[in-house]
């Protein structure tokens, strides 16, 4: 006999990554975070108000280097999009700051390329 | 947002390593760089839009989507991210948000499977990011000819063609130096 179905389709996706983010699957940052954004923790102390879990901590431990959206993602080994909604906390807050790194693309510089060449060359 | 200005902004240089399942990508990633296993939870109904067969996950409507991440430090404010792509059809969602800002691709193909790197060359071709295409010779595989590799792949005569090994370092900085050197290629031509 098949069990009951203690959730059916109607209660939604059930999630467990997601209940670190209080169920939130989105970040209220309007999707501007990429992959390659670098995070750095701000100097400021978190107020108790602010409700952080663990994850945020450990987000904070993680950049006081900067790095990237997806190197915290992938160090916490948490889904890109848990760690999109946390990142979003923290900003709110003033904890961490983002980088926008230039992204190189086709229409870069050559000089560039060609660093990038002999960095390779060089590994 | 708090965001100071910097005056020396770092670059971040994406590589996208693709190709069919099972064709070599996790090892030319950790060939060339520490290798992080990176998560994110796909929601198969939205993204698939119906062309998936979602019979096998029970019902659920997302699941999980692993790739390849790793990072290779030229130096300080100057790094190579490379992204392995998930190998199955179903997660082509992904690849656009990888794709976004990509300075290119190095698109893996296995001569015994050649077919399975088809929809990667067509991807890269439709969306005008510069790519090479790297043949992984497994030990036994039978070595052809790149130009005969060209003519099935029908590619571009201007695309590089390189034979490699993905469990070598220095065939896997080879391929990203061919990839790098292409993309420097079209920068000069329009210049």
């Amino acid at each position: 006999m098949d069990e009951p179905a203690w959730a059916d389709e109607d209660a939604g996706p059930i999630v467990r990554p997601y209940a670190l983010t209080g169920g939130r699957t989105r970040d209220d940052l309007g999707g501007r975070l990429d992959l390659l954004d670098l995070v750095e923790t701000t100097g400021e102390e978190p107020e108790r108000k602010a409700d952080l879990g663990p994850e945020h901590l450990r987000i904070r431990r993680l950049t006081a280097e900067p790095l990237s959206v997806a190197e915290v993602a992938a160090d916490l080994d948490l889904p890109l999009d848990v760690v999109r909604v946390l990142l979003g906390d923290l900003l709110r807050h003033g904890l961490v700051r983002l980088r926008k790194p230039a992204s190189v693309s086709r229409l870069t510089d050559a000089r560039l390329l060609k660093e990038v060449i002999d960095g390779l060359s060089a590994l | 947002m708090d965001s100071q200005p910097y005056s020396h902004d770092p670059v971040a240089i994406k590589i996208m390593i693709a190709g069919g399942f099972g064709v070599g990508k996790t090892t030319m990633v950790g060939a060339v760089s520490e290798i992080k296993p990176l998560r994110t939870e796909a929601a198969l109904t939205e993204k698939s839009e119906g062309v998936d067969d979602t019979g096998h996950v029970r019902g659920k409507t997302t699941t999980t989507v692993a790739m390849d991440f790793g990072r290779i430090t030229m130096r300080e404010g100057l790094s190579i991210y490379l992204f392995g792509t998930p190998g199955q059809d179903r997660f082509w969602f992904m690849w656009d948000e990888l794709a976004h800002g990509a300075l290119g691709a190095v698109v893996l193909a296995d001569t015994r499977r050649l077919a399975e790197c088809f929809a990667s060359i067509d991807y890269f071709e439709g969306r005008g990011l510069p790519f090479i295409v790297a043949v992984n010779c497994f030990d036994g595989a039978r070595r052809h000819s790149t130009e005969a590799i060209r003519t099935a792949l029908d590619l571009d005569p201007r695309v590089p063609i390189v034979l490699c090994d993905a469990r070598s370092r220095e065939s896997a900085k080879e391929a990203l130096i061919t990839l790098v050197g292409h993309v420097l290629d079209g920068v000069g031509s329009r210049a």
